[in-house]
């Protein structure tokens, strides 16, 4: 075991550094400059701020500079943020994405739960359609949209209120994290109930069902105890590839609701071409999922013994 | 969205999860408390972190507060680096330099109680009560401290090229004399003088902005290269103190209690709670009485305010907005008489009305803005009307063979339209492509660039036209009149005409205002004659404001808006509203 | 006594074998009951039949619906969907009306009087409202307001539209104008304030179209006389989905847009979904160091985070002026998605290749191109074509995702997407902007998503009761 995440660590690293060297060159490749702004400057100011970036040195150098400042978890400074050092910006922002996405996972994952075993219990009756249909329409609905809803919503209910049941917009209380991290969980949350649906039907056709039914237990029992224990494991297991997706996947929730998250800030920062925001981002991401990927396979390993991670699991 | 993502994801990667079906229930009940637990850990964790933040109501006549959303970060909060708007404003409201304006964009005295402009130099009085907001006072030697750092090469400012105002700037600049050898000099405590390279007929207004305002050295120096980087790391002296600065999310301005002007400041505090480029979303704050202001509303936000019987007004902001042509060697944006064609079938007017469809923006007709001064304190387009292309579809074609037959060529080459990739930019590139189609049978390619890579096409000459804006520097028509002087970079297009050059050469050289304008009545000849430009619109914006505040001023140059003098209108008002 | 002489045939060896072998139904192939299961699936049989109505729509669509996607209508901006209305053809080049009021007034302002005799000179249409009013003494200027509701206060005029100098006593609104109820205002200014007395006039907008439009677009005859035309109304086009911001017929785009989606939805995981079958075959077939080393390159792929790195290699990729960004997009998505199905196909490929009928076919001397084709290719082929269905739908939500944050296609050409980024400024007083599109990319994913369910199902249906 020991030996098997080591190398996956090692596989890890390899790739991380395989993210930043893509991520360099690939920066360095967009046509632009990003010390260009409204205004242009005089070729000695120019000079200056090449200067003051370590623009003025050939790219080799740069790229060793780079890694030598990431090995050392030092990404720099930002072109566009004033004194701030990449890792000020993702020590700040990342956990608000973060705490975003958490939370909108739970969403998905009680909500997907719940709902899912409901059409399973009312399986081809009303609750069943209603709640597919709705399904239906979280997948298939860009989550812009739903943003754009989901403000104009709170809006109408708090002038038919009377006062602010929530805010509109910004970030700082739970009660502002409510609806963002809801239109940001919709989608995986349909996704679970489908899920969950179909894992709670199979379940359902099982021995030990059967079995459990014939030795007479009640019906309650037998769902709560047996069908959807079961039933469930198959929705936990892809929590791990969820975190990874809604954490990076949150820019236009982020903007509309404006949360000061790290999704905006990468948008922003392509737009202006603020190359170690950009840079330190990416890596920063590349690593998370890298990690969050390899958490989840060991996980795996520990839930279920029978799935032998030292084993491919391609 | 993501669902799709994780169908394929997950299929693809075969971790189909059916294999993990029939784990035993006490096994699988263990590992989801555990999960769970952890997922409510870190949001409980991740939330106990976060500063609380009360929500702010958008006027709070109790505490003398009010809210405003700004529409982005603010890049450099530092006078000596700042250059983008938001900045401005923020600074216009902590800092305040030599010379300010008031409600009518006169000059009055800031920092300096009184001034003298000569050809060689500009000598500023300081007022003896200016303070710090640590209550020490402001000194001559802090405006000079601060104008060697924004030539400092060191700190690479964009807008250290102001410093070649005064002796030894381009120098120091350049790297090749020390930051102190700038010739401006304080006399004593409360005694500048500038002394200045040329006679500069508008360096009292130019005074007035950012990078001018003062810094002083013993507290720059102890924030060790974080100067301004955080709240902590700043000192003000201008009518408020930025107290809370939550990067990205929000900010808190408070009243200065040092300020030597402190009676004249209504509001005990500013809050800016929330920071969105969103335009729906400001405006539902707005709606939502979260902010008091709502700025750059769209169509749709206007129907609902009016829907909602709200005040609306509008305001320009000094931007002109033009398309600008590319005078390249090989370029056939460099022959007249194709630009003289698109002028004859372009119409500025349906654009601004049809097409931009926002009251406030006004169709444009001359590089020069409406609220330029000329003489007599009349305005210079009332001195010098600017003149309107006769539109002319018939005349436009007959141009248009004039210029394939000076061009050599049977059919016109596509031509190149370069745009930033702002929704409204895109907006009117369809209009001008469906225009020129439409009426001289033009092909235009649109090549549509985010702003840093736009900015790269227009030096490096990678384009045809462009849609592009000039805002003003300071408060005289030479911000942009020197715009298509040969040796402007900001003249990316690289016009160069010498009479041009010429007339602005000496209007650089003299203070006579009737003589400039004389000058500058000419310069709009030639840009409309030579076809330098097709002016678009001079921007404007409707905004709605709270009904329960007052005393916002609008500028065109500078911060904007600001609320140095914003009050809240007492309740006994109301009857006079109703 | 009868005997029985036994025949030549009875003597013949029963053929014990053929009676168990008859085969009484047609046989079905592999696909052919998929095709079978498949169709028995309602839900999936219903996104099918959508998913070639789209394709209609995209391919014969244009065909039908001869409207030209570019053709700009500034009369008709964000119209709701309508079967063409009426307007009145107006001439050329009217002049605005230019009353102007020389006799500087030298009586004393009265803040409190209000505008007399607010009036419109002529018809009030879209293509202008042209009006006048009677000078007030002592103005320093007029303010003008436009509102769509009734004003309530000073306070509530609606739309700043214009300040004039007291010398103006007209004036000419021509800013998007829509056929409806407007109320107008005005206001005296003194000083740079405001009077809180004002004067408001409602007007009733109406349809409008200058002659010379009409004739460019082929409403009127293209050699009618003016005279003849003007003051007639006649019929406009109709747009049975609205318009745009620009005037643009809704469908006309719609029909467009579809091709960029689609396009760029179907053609880029086909293409991924090619590459990585050939990647992920090559690799699993040989097996060995070279399947180590190409799995680990995949892993690093797979293991860049995807919206990132889409919006980089867009802008990496960069742009020339009149492409419409397709390709670059295009390209981004294969170059990020290929592994996925690369790290598929090699699993199955290695499963298959242990299988006891590829032993035995090798032993019967099988040639590797013979096993690929026979064997491998065919029992791979499903799992590609449910992943394939299931990749269209992300496909063509990140194409919309990237044109909504503006980092999508280029304008004129549309998408779905980018129409969707118009529309959602104009959520709130033309729904219908957003509406379609959005509903466009909702079908659409909803039916690539079903169709890949009932695919699946229908595989892993033979899967279970096969091998």
């Amino acid at each position: 075991m020991g030996r098997y995440i080591a190398k996956r660590l090692l596989s890890g690293v390899i790739t991380i550094w395989f993210i930043a060297t893509a991520t360099f060159f690939g920066m360095h490749a967009v046509p632009g400059d990003p010390l260009l702004n409204d205004k242009a400057v005089t070729p000695e100011i120019r000079a200056n701020l090449e200067r003051a970036y370590g623009l003025d040195k050939p790219v080799p150098v740069q790229y060793l500079l780079f890694l030598k400042n990431m090995v050392q978890g030092d990404f720099g400074i930002s072109f566009t943020q004033q004194n701030r050092r990449v890792n000020d910006i993702i020590a700040e922002h990342f956990p608000v994405s973060a705490t975003l996405g958490v939370l909108a996972l739970l969403f998905a994952a009680l909500g997907g739960i719940t709902f899912g075993a409901l059409t399973a219990l009312f399986r081809n009756r009303m609750p069943d359609y209603l709640i597919m249909f709705l399904v239906i329409i979280a997948v298939s609905v860009p989550s812009f949209v739903f943003a754009g809803l989901g403000q104009l919503a709170i809006l109408r209910l708090n002038n038919l209120l009377g006062f602010s049941l929530l805010p509109v917009a910004g970030w700082g209380t739970v009660a502002h994290m409510l609806v963002p991290a809801l239109v940001l969980g919709l989608g995986t949350m349909a996704y679970l109930t489908r899920l969950m649906r179909s894992s709670m039907l199979e379940v359902a056709e099982t021995d030990y069902i059967r079995t459990a039914r014939a030795k007479g237990l009640t019906p309650q029992r037998i769902f709560f105890r047996h069908q959807l224990r079961n039933a469930i494991l198959p929705v936990v297991t892809v929590l791990g590839p969820a975190i990874a997706a809604i954490t990076t996947g949150g820019f236009v929730v982020e903007l509309v609701f404006a949360i000061p998250g790290l999704g905006r800030y990468f948008v922003q920062a392509v737009q202006q071409l603020d190359y170690t925001v950009i840079m330190g981002t990416t890596v920063f991401y590349g690593a998370f999922l890298v990690l969050m990927v390899i958490a989840v396979d060991i996980v795996y390993g520990f839930i279920d013994p029978r799935i032998q991670v030292t084993k491919s699991l391609s | 969205m993501l669902a799709g993502l994780f169908d394929h994801y997950l299929y693809t990667r075969g971790r189909w999860p059916h294999r993990l079906m029939h784990l035993p229930a006490h096994l699988f009940a263990k590992a989801l408390c555990l999960t769970a637990a952890l997922c409510l850990a870190t949001a409980l964790l991740l939330t106990a972190a976060l500063p609380a933040a009360a929500i702010t109501p958008a006027v709070d006549p109790v505490n003398n507060e009010i809210s405003i959303a700004s529409d982005q970060e603010p890049q450099w909060l530092t006078t000596i680096k700042a250059t983008d708007q938001v900045s401005f404003t923020v600074l216009d409201h902590i800092t305040e330099g030599l010379i300010t304006r008031d409600v009518r964009n006169q000059l009055i005295g800031g920092v300096a109680e009184r001034w003298e402009l000569t050809d060689e130099k500009a000598t500023f009085w300081l007022r003896k009560d200016a303070r710090w907001s640590d209550g020490k006072p402001v000194t001559a030697h802090d405006f000079v401290f601060a104008w060697q750092q924004v030539a400092n090469p060191q700190n690479a400012a964009e807008y250290a090229f102001l410093m070649r105002l005064f002796p030894n700037g381009e120098e120091i600049i350049a790297g090749r004399m020390p930051p102190e050898s700038l010739g401006v000099e304080a006399i004593d405590d409360h005694t500048l003088v500038a002394h200045l390279v040329a006679p500069t007929a508008y360096f009292i207004d130019l005074v007035t902005f950012i990078s001018f305002r003062p810094v002083r050295e013993d507290f720059y120096r102890a924030q060790d290269g974080r100067y301004a980087a955080d709240a902590v790391n700043m000192l003000s002296n201008g009518p408020f103190i930025l107290t809370k600065w939550v990067h990205g999310a929000s900010m808190r301005l408070e009243r200065n209690p040092y300020y030597w002007n402190r009676d004249a400041i209504p509001l005990d505090a500013i809050n800016i709670p929330y920071i969105t480029e969103d335009p729906n979303a400001r405006f539902n704050l707005f709606m939502d009485d979260k902010t008091a202001m709502a700025t750059n509303l769209q169509i749709s936000a206007m129907k609902m305010a009016m829907q909602e019987h709200q005040k609306l007004k509008s305001f320009r902001d000094g931007t002109v907005f033009y398309l600008g042509f590319n005078y390249r060697e090989g370029r056939p944006t460099a022959n007249l008489n194709l630009r003289r064609a698109i002028q004859s079938v372009y119409d500025a007017a349906e654009l601004t009305y049809k097409v931009i469809g926002v009251p406030g923006n006004l169709p444009a007709y001359t590089l020069f803005p409406g609220w330029l001064k000329g003489d007599d304190g009349q305005s210079l387009h009332a001195q010098y009307p600017p003149r309107k292309p006769q539109l002319n579809v018939e005349r436009g074609r007959q141009y248009l063979e004039l210029a394939k037959q000076e061009l050599g060529v049977d059919e016109m080459p596509p031509l190149t339209l370069l745009l930033s990739d702002l929704p409204q930019a895109a907006k009117q590139a369809e209009y001008f492509q469906n225009v020129m189609a439409r009426t001289l049978g033009l092909e235009i390619r649109l090549d549509k660039q985010i702003f840093k890579q736009r900015l790269a096409k227009m030096t490096s000459g990678d384009y045809d036209i462009v849609a592009a804006g000039w805002g003003p520097d300071y408060n005289d028509a030479m911000t942009f009149a020197d715009l298509f002087t040969s040796w402007n970079a900001n003249n990316r297009g690289r016009y160069s005409n010498p009479e041009y050059d010429a007339l602005i050469t000496e209007a650089l050289q003299i203070t006579d205002q009737r003589r400039r304008n004389q000058i500058f009545a000419r310069i709009q000849d030639i840009i409309f004659d030579d076809v330098v430009i097709i002016p678009q619109y001079e921007r404007g914006y409707i905004y709605a404001q709270d009904k329960r505040i007052g005393g916002v001023r609008r500028y065109h140059i500078g911060g904007d808006p600001n609320f140095n003098y914003t009050y809240i209108i007492k309740p006994e008002a109301d009857g006079a509203t109703d | 006594m009868t005997s029985y002489t036994p025949t030549a045939e009875d003597f013949q060896v029963l053929d014990s074998a053929r009676e168990g072998d008859r085969i009484d139904r047609p046989s079905l192939s592999y696909w052919q009951d998929v095709w079978r299961r498949l169709r028995g699936n309602r839900r999936a049989l219903a996104s099918l039949c959508i998913v070639v109505a789209l394709l209609l729509f995209t391919l014969v669509g244009p065909l039908v619906w001869q409207v030209d996607p570019a053709l700009q209508d500034l009369e008709q901006v964000s119209q709701p969907p309508s079967l063409g209305r009426s307007a009145l053809v107006v001439a050329d080049n009217v002049p605005a009306p230019a009353l102007t009021h020389t006799a500087i007034s030298t009586a004393t302002a009265d803040r409190e009087r209000a505008v007399s005799n607010l009036r419109l000179i002529g018809t009030p249409h879209s293509e202008g409202v042209n009006l006048a009013w009677d000078p007030l003494p002592g103005v320093d200027a007029y303010q003008l307001y436009r509102h769509e509701y009734e004003p309530r206060d000073a306070d509530d005029l609606g739309l700043p539209l214009v300040r004039l100098m007291p010398s103006d006593i007209s004036y000419r609104d021509l800013l998007g104008l829509e056929t409806r109820q407007y109320y107008y205002s005005i206001v005296g200014v003194y000083d740079g304030e405001e009077a809180r007395a004002y004067t408001t006039l409602p007007v009733e907008v109406g349809q409008a179209l200058l002659f010379s439009e009409a004739q460019y677009r082929g409403l009127v005859a293209a050699d009618a006389v003016a005279d003849d035309i003007v003051g007639t109304f006649i019929r406009l086009e109709s747009h049975p989905l609205g318009t745009d911001y620009l005037g643009r017929d809704m469908l006309a785009r719609l029909m467009w847009g579809a091709r960029t989606s689609l396009f760029i939805g179907i053609c880029a995981p086909l293409i991924f979904v090619i590459i990585g079958l050939a990647y992920g075959g090559l690799a699993g077939y040989s097996g060995g160091r070279l399947d180590d080393v190409m799995m680990r390159f995949a892993d690093f792929v797979i293991a860049l985070p995807f919206l990132l790195f889409m919006i980089l290699f867009k802008i990496a990729f960069g742009l020339g002026p009149g492409e419409s960004g397709i390709g670059p997009m295009l390209l981004a998505l294969v170059l990020l998605s290929w592994p996925a199905t690369a790290r598929l196909v090699r699993g199955q490929v290695l499963q298959i290749r242990e299988e006891a009928y590829i032993a035995a076919a090798r032993m019967m001397g099988a040639t590797a191109p013979y096993l690929v084709m026979r064997h491998i290719l065919p029992n791979v082929m499903g799992v590609l074509l449910v992943s394939l269905t299931f990749a269209i739908p992300t496909a063509i939500f990140t194409e919309a995702f990237l044109s909504f944050i503006g980092m999508g296609v280029v304008p004129p050409t549309p998408s779905w997407g980018s129409m969707c980024n118009d529309g959602i400024r104009t959520m709130l007083s033309h729904p219908h902007e957003l509406m379609f599109p959005a509903l466009f990319i909702s079908v659409t994913v909803l039916a690539f998503n079903l169709l890949g369910d009932g695919l699946r199902d229908a595989m892993d249906a033979r899967m279970r009761s096969g091998t």
